[in-house]
């Protein structure tokens, strides 16, 4: 039997972690969690997770951070604002969050193959290049980025009714000036660098 | 500003176009016609903001300065779209650096913004705006006998309360009452659908709508009325699975608030999108005829 050691040790904690987390998501009461479990409580998708928005903001308080980065929690959160607005100590949760996010791929450490975040940064691109984002195209890209392309199929019958009531088009969107987008995101690039 | 501007974002234009086709003839009807904004772009929604916040806001902030330009507020009727162009322009009002920034890169593309513009739900415009008093007024035909569950999301209410209550908001439940619509007392109506999960993470979709439908039915409600593109859809394709995974019958019409307001404003129901449903509306047109509306 080998032997794991089950706890860090502080040393090898990472504690600017959570000044890093306030910066990103604009949210200094992070420090004033008083850990009683409102937000978890809240949250419709805590039942999902691997670890409670709860502990999350103690890990980040306590510099777990490979921990935090690598939890399915952070892709998880829809973004429904309940705990938000809820927490007594009024810690942004949800835009905790997105800093986590944003966090972890800038790491490249979250699940590459997993659908949300591959949702996420597929919808981006869209609209960096083209301005709009065109459904059908997100979702196939959505396929072919992380799973099986043959699940397609089991879409077919939606796809159809879909279809069949012109709610689902093949047309690439795009705004007209795509110039002056593209223009104002190099310029945005450049500038915060 | 003067008046308002429409931005549809990319849902109005795709798979809830009957949420264009219906809001659009309603604030005709109002008197207060409203036109696109020209060459949008899309907001970005969530996932913009999970990847690269300052180029997301950045985005938003193109729309923004567009809105300005034109001399219009902005109305956003997908509660994704209402948020995130919301918090960017709060954001962008703000004093943080990235914000200075972003301002200055915009204007330098041509896209000066001075945070003049405000971003508004139509739920909001029709409660606040032109208030319940004008729209009774308008009322051709009254929803008599229809019993709705006032669905209203996540981020119409959320994070920022200065419309509604962000756990128990009513707005809309007043709105179709004055069109004569009765509302159950939905407890489920700011909990989440999943969002873009249903696409993601089909069985997390699955059991979150579930629930939904599962209290709209427990309440006697016909429909469950909706001001996102995003839940209606939600709504809509999961029923059919859930009902089968849970062994339980939770099918039900999921409406726009804006065709029931069109409806009842007399606008010819063939005009405000019905037949984009992949639901069955039947329990609606029964209960419509019965309380004589149809």
């Amino acid at each position: 039997m080998e032997i794991h050691k089950k706890v860090k040790y502080e040393e090898e904690l990472d504690s600017g972690f959570v000044d890093e987390i306030k910066e990103m998501s604009r949210c200094e009461e992070i420090d004033e969690c008083i850990q009683c479990g409102t937000c978890s409580s809240s949250c419709p998708m805590a039942v999902y997770m691997d670890y409670t928005p709860r502990k999350i903001i103690a890990m980040i308080k306590s510099g777990f951070k490979d921990e935090a980065l690598r939890s399915f929690t952070i892709w998880l959160c829809p973004s429904c604002y309940t705990c938000q607005v809820r927490c007594p100590s009024k810690i942004k949760i949800t835009d905790v969050m997105y800093a986590l996010k944003r966090k972890a791929i800038e790491e490249k450490v979250y699940p590459s193959r997993f659908a949300i975040p591959v949702l996420d940064r597929q919808m981006s691109r869209l609209i960096a290049k083209y301005g709009r984002n065109s459904e059908m195209w997100l979702i196939l890209n959505l396929y072919l980025k992380s799973r099986n392309p043959f699940g397609l199929f089991k879409m077919a019958p939606l796809g159809l009714k879909l279809m069949k009531t012109g709610r689902m088009s093949l047309k690439k969107e795009s705004i007209k000036d795509r110039k002056q987008l593209g223009a104002l995101l190099k310029a945005i690039k450049e500038d915060t660098r | 500003m003067n008046g308002y501007v429409y931005y549809p974002g990319c849902s109005l234009k795709g798979s809830s176009r009957a949420y264009e086709e219906s809001i659009l003839p309603v604030f005709k009807e109002i008197g207060m016609p409203l036109q696109e904004l020209e060459d949008w772009n899309c907001c970005g929604a969530t996932a913009y903001f999970s990847v690269d916040d300052t180029m997301a806001a950045a985005v938003c902030g193109r729309n923004l300065a567009l809105a300005e330009k034109a001399g219009k507020d902005i109305i956003a009727p997908c509660a994704g779209c209402y948020l995130t162009l919301k918090k960017s322009n709060i954001f962008l009002a703000g004093s943080q650096p990235k914000a200075a920034k972003i301002l200055k890169d915009l204007k330098s593309v041509g896209c000066e913004y001075q945070g003049k513009v405000a971003v508004k739900h139509p739920l909001q415009v029709l409660s606040e705006d032109v208030g319940l008093p004008k729209i009774k007024e308008l009322v051709r035909r009254p929803l008599k006998g229809l019993k709705v569950a006032c669905y209203y999301g996540c981020q119409l209410v959320r994070p920022y309360t200065d419309f509604d209550d962000p756990d128990y908001p009513t707005k809309l439940d007043r709105l179709l009452e004055a069109v004569g619509a009765e509302s159950v007392n939905y407890s489920a109506k700011t909990r989440c659908c999943g969002g873009s999960l249903t696409g993601t993470i089909e069985e997390v979709g699955l059991r979150l709508n579930y629930i939904l439908l599962k209290e709209a039915k427990r309440k006697g409600a016909d429909a469950i009325v909706t001001i996102c593109p995003l839940c209606q859809f939600n709504l809509e394709i999961t029923q059919d699975k859930a009902g089968r995974k849970y062994k339980d019958d939770v099918a039900m019409p999921i409406l726009y608030f804006s065709q029931l307001l069109g409806l009842a404003m007399g606008i010819a129901k063939e005009d405000l999108g019905f037949s984009r449903s992949i639901v069955s509306l039947k329990p609606v047109w029964k209960k419509l005829k019965n309380g004589g509306t149809l």
